[in-house]
């Protein structure tokens, strides 16, 4: 930016020394991998071999075998139901860490409310399994108050999981619309209160469509890391309801069959570029 | 008056919220001291067997040995190939400028699982056996893009003219990058170090796919899961959490402060 552009062709091979590394380091262990697993997924494993065959053939036996379609669907509705729970859930937070709290607590609420974010990734599920057991901490409280009579089922449930991702993504978009609400200038409230809105018409009127677009940042966000996710839905949903993870880590591992686990990354892959440019056009038309 | 009734129903749900957030980190953490075989209630104790039991655990112990080694030599790998990155692209008009920031940001948007199935499928083809070496490839892979993303968004003009007054003092390219500018910019960096560091330390399933006989931590957790409820995964994880928290305090407390009061 401020070198002069009549930049001499020493200057240049030089200055492209200092990037060769990481696009050396992408190129060979990300872009030549995904080129791996792109040509995986058009071969075939019969028996204990790979056949390298070219055929779409794993993308049709996708749509052909109801669990595999079954997978999918449930990742979108538990990711869907995910990510709106999470933005209901962190929204007023964030509006009451940004709004109601003095400026100098601020970080400090934030950061509190992002604590746990720093509890291993495993652990926070196996500790969201402890509080949800059959004879976890739920079940013996409302058993103690004598609201129900016999323990709930809440472990290895799609609640279960649901509730362990919501956690997760509570904390994020918690930290993702504070920023969004801090950026906003107490300006337009303050000119709304003037033309004589009450709180709740600045609210919905004007603060609210002001934040929508970083709304829908943080929402790609959780879709994105919530439907790619693995670990929460194993430990916490169980092996009643399988997810496309779950599904591809089962081809990896016990079936040995890495063409259908390609196949089936690629398609999830394809998924998430495919709302990644639904919202993009989205923020577009916003913005325009 | 409206505005006190506002702030207690705030003050309720902000309550009800922190409450969910914490609950599990609490009862982690509790049920770690627990004097009996289940960590669920009651809660009997407190004792330190379990902590005792973790320290006596050298599956563990090794593998947060092996944690920390993949997650220190990898976060610096991935700080120097950011930094490199950033200064020349920063510093120097090259062209497809904006290509190479893109390829370089790019493993950001993909998914663990499916970097770490790429990485498997070619380690497999090419022969090379699954290691804490190849865990730590695919940990620089995800880092990268952090790193590079964080120190060069710190790179602006006023550095330019500090650089350009070393360079006119006749300090050579290499001086002027190592003892000028990367000082300068050493919040960023120790933020990109340690944020990898933490990213690095926490994951799991790249090390999962990619590590056979020596293993990092939260894959030896999870084979610790298959034991069910457990005080002593409790312990583990308490002490991974107590570790992370301990980072990022001091991270809040160095770094960041210094860098608001600049």
């Amino acid at each position: 930016m401020t070198t002069p552009a009549s930049m001499n062709k020493r200057e240049r091979r030089k200055a492209f020394a200092f990037v060769l590394p990481a696009i050396l380091w992408t190129v060979a262990f990300f872009v030549v991998p995904f080129g791996f697993m792109a040509a995986m997924s058009l071969w075939k494993r019969i028996g204990s071999k790979i056949i390298q065959t070219w055929s779409l053939d794993n993308y049709a036996g996708f749509f052909a075998k109801s669990h595999f379609v079954e997978g999918l669907a449930n990742s979108i509705e538990i990711t869907l139901i995910v990510t709106a729970l999470s933005i209901v859930l962190a929204y007023p937070l964030a509006w009451i860490i940004a709004m109601q709290i003095p400026e100098r607590w601020q970080r400090a609420a934030l950061l509190l409310a992002i604590l746990p974010f720093w509890t291993s990734y495993v652990v926070r599920s196996y500790a969201w399994m402890l509080v949800l057991a059959r004879n976890g901490l739920v079940n013996q409280g409302l058993l103690y108050i004598g609201i129900i009579d016999d323990p709930l089922e809440l472990g290895s449930t799609r609640t279960a999981t649901v509730i362990g991702f919501v956690h997760f993504f509570v904390m994020l978009l918690t930290l993702t619309i504070y920023a969004n609400l801090r950026q906003l200038s107490p300006n337009y409230a303050r000119a709304a209160a003037d033309l004589g809105a009450g709180p709740i018409r600045t609210f919905i009127h004007i603060i609210l469509p002001l934040t929508i677009p970083g709304i829908m940042v943080g929402a790609f966000l959780t879709f994105a890391l919530c439907i790619g996710d693995y670990i929460t839905p194993q430990i916490l949903g169980g092996n009643n309801e399988l997810v496309l993870p779950q599904i591809i880590m089962l081809q990896i591992g016990r079936r040995a069959d890495l063409p259908a686990a390609s196949a089936l990354a690629i398609i999830l892959m394809l998924v998430v570029s495919l709302v990644y440019v639904l919202c993009a056009r989205w923020l577009k038309l916003e913005r325009a | 008056m409206r505005g006190t009734w506002a702030n207690w129903l705030g003050a309720g749900y902000a309550a009800v919220i922190y409450g969910f957030i914490f609950l599990p980190v609490a009862v982690l953490v509790l049920f770690s001291f627990q004097d009996g075989r289940f960590p669920i209630p009651p809660f009997n104790g407190p004792s330190l067997k379990w902590y005792q039991a973790v320290l006596a655990d050298s599956s563990l112990t090794d593998a947060l040995v092996n944690s920390l080694l993949v997650a220190l030599i990898s976060s610096a790998a991935a700080c120097l190939l950011g930094f490199l990155s950033a200064y020349g692209l920063a510093r120097y008009k090259l062209p497809a400028a904006g290509f190479q920031r893109a390829l370089i940001i790019a493993p950001f948007t993909v998914s663990y699982l499916i970097i770490g199935l790429g990485l498997l499928i070619m380690f497999n083809t090419f022969g090379v056996s699954r290691s804490l070496f190849t865990v730590g490839v695919g940990h620089v892979v995800i880092n990268t893009p952090l790193c590079f993303a964080i120190i060069y968004s710190q790179f602006g003009d006023h550095q330019v003219n500090i650089e350009r007054a070393a360079r006119d003092l006749g300090a050579s390219d290499l001086q002027i990058m190592t003892l000028v500018t990367a000082p300068m910019l050493l919040p960023a960096i120790t933020a990109g170090f340690f944020l990898s560091f933490t990213f690095s330390w926490d994951e799991f399933i790249i090390a999962f796919l990619l590590s056979r006989f020596d293993v990092t931590l939260p894959v030896e957790i999870w084979s610790l899961l298959r034991s069910g409820l457990n005080p002593k995964t409790n312990a583990v994880g308490s002490i991974v959490f107590l570790f992370s928290v301990f980072i990022l305090v001091v991270l809040e407390l160095t770094v960041f402060r210094k860098h608001k009061a600049q």
